[in-house]
């Protein structure tokens, strides 16, 4: 079957999943992202490679950061940005989500970025659009959040350079999260040994040694001599039922401490997609300590998404 | 048909001996990947400049990144010194359309106004397509339009010129 990402050229046309992507077409990605962290740092901090083009944030699910870095990204590149917060206008009004799709494409829209509740969301709309479009999945459901696990991706090579030595450990709610998948399937292509996930029964998929990872209950042991932490946030909005007894509880269990964090490799670094449940899921004497990268990977999520927009509009 | 090529060393040697007279403590060299930066290093070595060289990758910048798309492989631009007011030498190998020395002028002024900004490059080929010119040239030659012509550096550092398939 033909990758829905890829068009007939073989080129990315749009970013959907990381999953099934080559280990040089995401080491294209940050390389490109490194020019544009020079570009981010500058007096001015725009290019002209989008002028004249139109993207639209389709947001049907509430984001703040997601949204306003894929926003700063998009007008750093030039292009004119528009932000339709979908969750609280026509979807209320009953119009259909390839109907809203349509609407926008009439309107010349040259790239969708869409967050959705419902996986499979962004693939159904790349599938609907006219083959001049290009889509971005800006997280769908449990399923993949692929921007985030490249800036995750180029967060670990800026400070770790080499992927294949690396030990790194996901903790937290993987169940929910699919920020966790993406980082997996990144990870996994670039040749990373040892990735661990780290949560209790409850929050861990069922099969996820599958994706060539090492199932840990126990967060002192996962911790282990890492190179990398992954904090994920416990997505309480998410809970249905009773998976937890409460969230103190669980920062007891699986919070990340200094005194946990010291049984990790001296230099490991700790990394959190945000927004943080201090208290939660992180102490914050790690989420302010030194082994703390999680402000760069929101500087690099900007370069990352500007490399991603650039490559797909250029395909 | 065939065309000898000139030695770049030669071609090099004579930049430095137009470039010599103009070079000041305030002078920066900014070469264009990927061969305008190996002769501009060259030309810094050989005029001994103050200042750190610069170097542009114009990929963000060219014309026709909607026929082509964005250059597989982009090297990061780094400009180590303040453009603001600054006698700025662009150092490329060919110089054919001019469309790569247009971009290259407009990424430069995104980090400042300088006061002024020259050109010295290898090879003028001409077939300009916009009105550029270069103050400092190593040799004119006429080469037909559909033949590439590029600076190449071997394993040992040598520079040679050579048209590409």
């Amino acid at each position: 079957m033909r990758n829905p990402q890829l068009n007939n050229n073989g080129e990315l046309q749009h970013l959907l999943t990381i999953e099934g992507l080559p280990r040089e077409t995401l080491t294209h990605i940050l390389d490109t992202a490194t020019s544009f962290v020079g570009v981010t740092a500058r007096e001015v901090k725009k290019v002209p490679l989008l002028r004249g083009k139109t993207v639209f944030n389709l947001f049907f699910e509430a984001s703040t950061r997601t949204r306003t870095t894929f926003e700063i990204a998009a007008k750093r590149l030039s292009a004119d940005v528009l932000n339709l917060n979908i969750a609280v206008s026509s979807h209320t009004k009953g119009e259909t989500l390839l109907d809203t799709v349509d609407n926008l494409s009439a309107m010349h829209a040259d790239m969708f970025v869409v967050r959705h509740a419902q996986s499979g969301a962004p693939h159904l709309i790349a599938n609907h659009v006219a083959s001049h479009l290009h889509v971005v999945n800006a997280g769908d459901g449990r399923h993949a959040h692929p921007t985030q696990g490249l800036l995750d991706l180029y967060t670990i090579r800026h400070f770790k350079k080499d992927f294949t030595r690396l030990s790194v450990a996901i903790v937290g709610d993987v169940l929910h999260s699919r920020v966790a998948r993406s980082l997996i399937h990144a990870l996994t292509i670039m040749g990373t040994p040892d990735i661990r996930v780290i949560g209790p029964m409850t929050l861990i998929p069922a099969g996820v040694e599958r994706m060539g990872v090492t199932v840990f209950h126990d967060l002192e042991k996962g911790l282990r001599d890492v190179d990398v932490v992954v904090m994920l946030r416990l997505q309480s909005e998410r809970m249905r039922g009773a998976l937890l007894p409460s969230a103190q509880e669980f920062f007891k269990c699986y919070g990340l401490t200094p005194e946990k964090l010291a049984l990790a490799k001296p230099d490991a670094i700790v990394m959190h997609p945000g927004p943080l449940n201090r208290g939660v899921e992180i102490d914050s004497a790690v989420a302010d300590g030194s082994h703390a990268v999680i402000l760069s990977q929101v500087t690099f999520g900007i370069a990352v998404r500007m490399a991603v927009m650039s490559i797909l509009a250029g395909n | 048909m065939t065309l000898v090529l000139p030695d770049p060393e030669t071609l090099c040697a004579k930049l430095v001996q137009q470039l010599k007279p103009q070079v000041t403590a305030d002078t920066a060299l900014v070469g264009i990947h990927t061969g305008g930066v190996w002769l501009a290093e060259r030309l810094h070595a050989a005029l001994g400049i103050v200042l750190p060289l610069g170097v542009l990758d114009i990929s963000f910048y060219r014309d026709d990144f909607d026929k082509t798309g964005l250059h597989p492989q982009i090297k990061p631009t780094q400009i180590p010194f303040g453009v603001e007011g600054r006698h700025i030498v662009l150092v490329d190998d060919v110089l054919y359309t001019g469309r790569t020395v247009r971009g290259a002028m407009n990424e430069l002024f995104d980090y400042g106004r300088p006061a002024s900004i020259s050109l010295a490059v290898l090879i003028d080929r001409g077939g300009r397509e916009l009105p550029v010119a270069a103050q400092y040239v190593g040799a004119n030659l006429e080469i037909p339009a559909g033949r590439m012509l590029v600076l190449d550096r071997d394993d040992n550092g040598k520079l040679r010129l050579k048209f590409d398939a």
